[in-house]
């Protein structure tokens, strides 16, 4: 690798950033909409996490606890939502905003003004979506997956507040999109090839292409709902000719692509810490590509296997349970290559490597219990059950979130300039590490033994299993309060960190200073004589 | 996992594993999990297993030099097609599994089944017999005051009964939202759509009581319309049958009664705790704006003649569904009755009773 030292041209017109509130309403620095994403994510975390703890507070114990069942769908719809759009979603652009430019020696993202926007139109969303808890009928209370005919002609009347919470979100993936997918491609530096390019940038440019894809559909979804709520059309209502099952449809074609736009850059994050902590180039750098790639393809049809009980045709169902099946091979792939990599590493096991082991594990057995749902005939038994329930948060709690806090602990020294406590990253790592299991594991159980998913009150036999759950949920929750006393203790109390921070690590960004200048790579470093594979 | 999960064996295995079900296409679908399962267990625990021995053998050490290759294309070929290999291996008997639950010959019985907000309706299509099927747990129970039985939640007022050894075929819809009827035991889970019909079926050989839930959120009381099927020998499925129709009978000939205020009354305050409570709550306040509140209410204390019609019709638009099937023409006077003299109603308002034969009226004149 080339030695690439951003120096400091004092003939450009430095300029730091600008002071107090005004920095952050009107930035146009990737750096800053960056921490700007990531900080919103962070508290929505809280807020998403603070209706997971309602929830179970709830399920505690067998009969009404803590709030009506009214409320109780409240809570399951928003912390669903919230968690979705407001926590996973924001905070890899987040990433994408910090690292993108960082990883392939741009000065900035290519439009700095449409990012400005795209972030400060995300608290406007949520404050709409959040407000409905305050107005007469209440909150959404159909699900985040907002099934018609419950969202639109049995719908309280905050849903069209709902639907324009939806349009300001999808607004703002869409123009997230377009900054990264213009930046990747017209931005790199001279000498980095596409097949050159760090992998988190490689999942950034596919994920960015299926947000593109898919967002239009959701709002496709909601503009029609809003029609039949408002304007007397018929698309999902059975009375006037439509078809509720259409819904399900065109909402599941933008909602499966959606679970990998929530997984694929978690794939590039853990990618860059195995590597890094394993001293050990990447393993398969170009099949990571291709199943990258194969997993996008893929994610267009398999939509249907969230449907496999409403009556398709069997040839449908065949279909969609082999579609499915198929996923398995490229997701495979990925887990046996950063295995290898790590195969006659030289390991060491900091906080950020903990977590991504520890999502290449558990995410495992969230790919296991996806191929068991895929068996079209055995889903019969487990569609809508607590066994789904715990599928969907192994792959993103252990899975996109650990990532995410993965990535926190990897890159904050870089961010920040300062490094984080280490024992009290780990000890996170292992309180978060038992207690997700301890939350979800069990949800397996109760599911496979019938019970069904978004009830606000539960038969007997279900009762031990989700006080255990109950218990993992509440420490898990108590946890990641943890989290925030460590990112907040580096930034104030850290010692400094060097440039290079992790001995391992490859890549442009551990060329810059920590924290890196306001501006970096105004020139760009040229990488046409060496390696710049991250 | 399985180490911190081992202290945990108080609870029986059925409640920690899919049910084997009772009948052949339930047990097949059970054989059909069970083997998936031991696979994705064999692959989780040699993936895992390997990744300990990682983490174990490769830790850095003195003077040990990490490797640095960075593929090797035939080992990666060769892991590709070994994934493809096994799952081919699973989507075979997959395969023949679907194809066999997926059956759609018409049954010896045929039972028409309509998820409603908040309860399930039976109709027996050969036999003209039509019922409703609401929860019995008692709010006291749901609220903690009262004891839970081993079937709380899982209980209703008329179970679906169905005969042994007979072919039944189901026929599923709804009438508002979107439900689904889900008895474990049979393997049965069908969407319950408003404007399809979707079909299941089952075949009991052991007379017994199975119990499921729906599985698909309706609403608000979504975890609160249980699916209680008795299967009986035939000659029991028959009485029960003619039982259904006497009633029927027994009930028209009610409407020629003469009926006394506090007759009505008595029956009306049975009807309303059972059918209208969840919704507008046993003193009448409601939960507005969803769900209004009867006391106090113009229509009910003044209009006989609205109330009548939103009983018989329901109303557009809102949760409010039509009662003139699912209740007898004395259930509607009497529930009619007791709202309008209740809760300070008939202080309020006219105080005129509905008498069966009105609401038989209605239904006659309509036809």
């Amino acid at each position: 690798m080339s030695a690439v030292i951003e120096g400091h041209h004092d003939d450009h017109h430095h300029h730091g950033p600008a002071k107090g509130i005004s920095r952050w309403l009107f930035t146009t620095n990737h750096k800053d909409i960056g921490s700007l994403y990531l900080w919103f994510s962070f508290i929505m975390l809280f807020i998403g996490g603070a209706m997971a703890m309602v929830i179970r507070a709830e399920l505690f114990e067998p009969g009404s606890q803590i709030v009506s069942p009214e409320f109780y769908n409240q809570m399951v719809t928003n912390h669903g939502l919230i968690m979705v759009f407001g926590v996973i979603m924001p905070a890899f652009v987040g990433f994408a905003n910090w690292l993108v430019p960082m990883q392939i020696g741009a000065p900035d993202m290519a439009l700095p003004r449409l990012n400005n926007l795209s972030f400060w139109i995300l608290p406007a969303a949520f404050g709409v979506l959040i407000a409905t808890f305050f107005m007469e009928g209440g909150a959404p209370n159909f699900g985040w997956t907002f099934y018609a005919p419950l969202s639109t002609e049995y719908a309280p009347p905050t849903v069209t507040y709902f639907i324009f919470a939806v349009h300001i979100m999808g607004a703002s993936s869409i123009m997230g999109s377009i900054n990264v997918i213009t930046t990747i491609l017209n931005m790199r530096a001279p000498g980095m090839t596409l097949m050159k390019m760090p992998l988190f940038v490689w999942t950034w440019l596919i994920t960015a292409y299926l947000l593109i894809a898919v967002m239009p559909v959701l709002a496709g979804a909601v503009t029609m709902m809003l029609m039949d709520i408002h304007f007397g059309t018929s698309f999902f209502k059975a009375g006037g000719g439509g078809d509720p099952v259409l819904f399900q449809h065109v909402f599941w074609f933008f909602g499966h692509p959606e679970v990998y736009i929530m997984i694929l850059p978690a794939f590039g994050i853990v990618s860059h810490i195995i590597e890094t902590f394993s001293r050990k180039p990447i393993f398969g750098y170009e099949s990571m590509v291709y199943a990258i790639a194969s997993i996008a393809l893929l994610s267009f049809v398999v939509w249907a296997h969230h449907m496999f009980t409403v009556g398709m045709p069997i040839a449908g169902e065949l279909f969609f349970m082999y579609s499915t099946m198929l996923i398995a091979i490229p997701t495979g792939v990925k887990v046996f290559n950063w295995l290898s990599t790590m195969f006659k590493g030289s390991l060491t096991f900091e906080t950020p490597m903990l977590f991504a082991i520890a999502f290449v594990a558990l995410f495992t057995i969230g790919g296991l219990s996806g191929i068991m749902l895929a068996i079209a005939p055995a889903d019969f038994q487990y569609h809508d059950t607590y066994f789904v329930v715990a599928h969907f948060h192994y792959v993103l709690v252990p899975g996109a979130l650990f990532s995410i806090i993965a990535g926190v602990y990897y890159w904050l020294p870089k961010w920040t300039g300062y490094m984080y406590d280490e024992f009290m990253g780990k000890t996170h790592f292992w309180l978060s590490f038992v207690s997700v299991n301890l939350t979800f594991f069990p949800m397996h159980f109760v599911g496979l033994a019938g019970m069904p998913r978004r009830i606000p009150d539960y038969a007997m036999q279900f009762a031990d299993y989700n006080m255990i759950v109950s218990v993992g949920a509440f420490l898990f929750g108590l946890s990641q309060l943890l989290f925030l006393y460590v990112v907040l203790k580096a930034i104030f109390y850290g010692k400094k960190a060097t440039g290079q921070v992790w001995e391992g690590a490859k890549g442009l960004e551990w060329t810059l200073d920590s924290p890196p200048a306001y501006h970096t790579f105004e020139t760009p470093p040229n990488l046409e004589s060496g390696e710049a594979k991250a | 996992m399985a180490l911190f999960l081992a202290p945990l064996s108080f609870s029986a295995w059925d409640d920690i594993n899919m049910t084997p079900g009772v009948n052949a296409i339930a047990q097949e679908i059970f054989g059909l999990h069970m083997t998936i399962f031991w696979i994705c267990v064999v692959i989780g625990t040699l993936v895992l297993g390997f990744m300990v021995f990682l983490i174990i053998k490769y830790r850095k050490k003195e003077g040990v030099e990490p490797a640095d290759f960075d593929d090797n294309p035939k080992l990666e070929l060769t892991w590709t097609i070994l994934f493809a290999l096994i799952l081919v291996g699973m989507a075979i008997p997959a395969t023949s599994t679907m194809i066999k639950a997926y059956d759609d010959e018409e049954g010896d019985i045929n039972i028409l089944i309509t998820g409603h907000q908040w309860k399930w309706q039976y109709e027996y299509m050969e036999d003209e017999v039509s019922f409703f099927s609401n929860l019995t747990t008692s709010l006291d129970a749901r609220n903690n005051i009262a004891p839970k039985t081993e079937t709380y939640l899982l209980e209703v007022d008329e179970p679906l009964v169905i005969p042994v050894n007979k072919r039944v075929r189901f026929l599923i819809t709804a009438n508002d939202v979107i439900h689904s009827w889900w008895v474990p035991d049979f393997a049965v889970k069908q969407d319950a759509i408003p404007g399809f019909i979707n079909t299941a079926w089952t075949f009991v050989d052991e007379p017994g009581v199975y119990r499921g839930q729906c599985t698909e959120l309706c609403g608000v009381y979504h975890g609160y319309m249980p699916i209680v099927v008795k299967a009986v020998s035939d000659s029991d499925y028959k009485d029960f049958i003619q039982g259904k129709r006497d009633l029927k009978a027994q009930q028209a000939l009610l409407t020629e009664k003469l009926w006394e205020t506090d007759e009505l009354f008595a029956i009306g305050e049975e009807v309303y705790l059972k059918n209208c409570v969840a919704c507008h709550q046993v003193n009448g306040a409601g939960i507005p704006p969803v769900f209004p509140a009867l006391a106090g209410s113009e229509i009910v204390m003044n209009d006989k003649g609205r109330q009548v019609e939103i009983l018989m019709e329901g109303v557009q638009g809102a949760a409010m569904q039509s009662y003139a099937e699912q209740l007898s023409e004395v259930e509607i006077a009497a529930v009619i009755t007791y709202t309008r003299k209740a809760w300070g109603n008939d202080a309020g308002g006219d105080g005129e009773i509905v008498v069966p034969k009105e609401i038989l009226d209605y239904k006659n004149n309509k036809l």
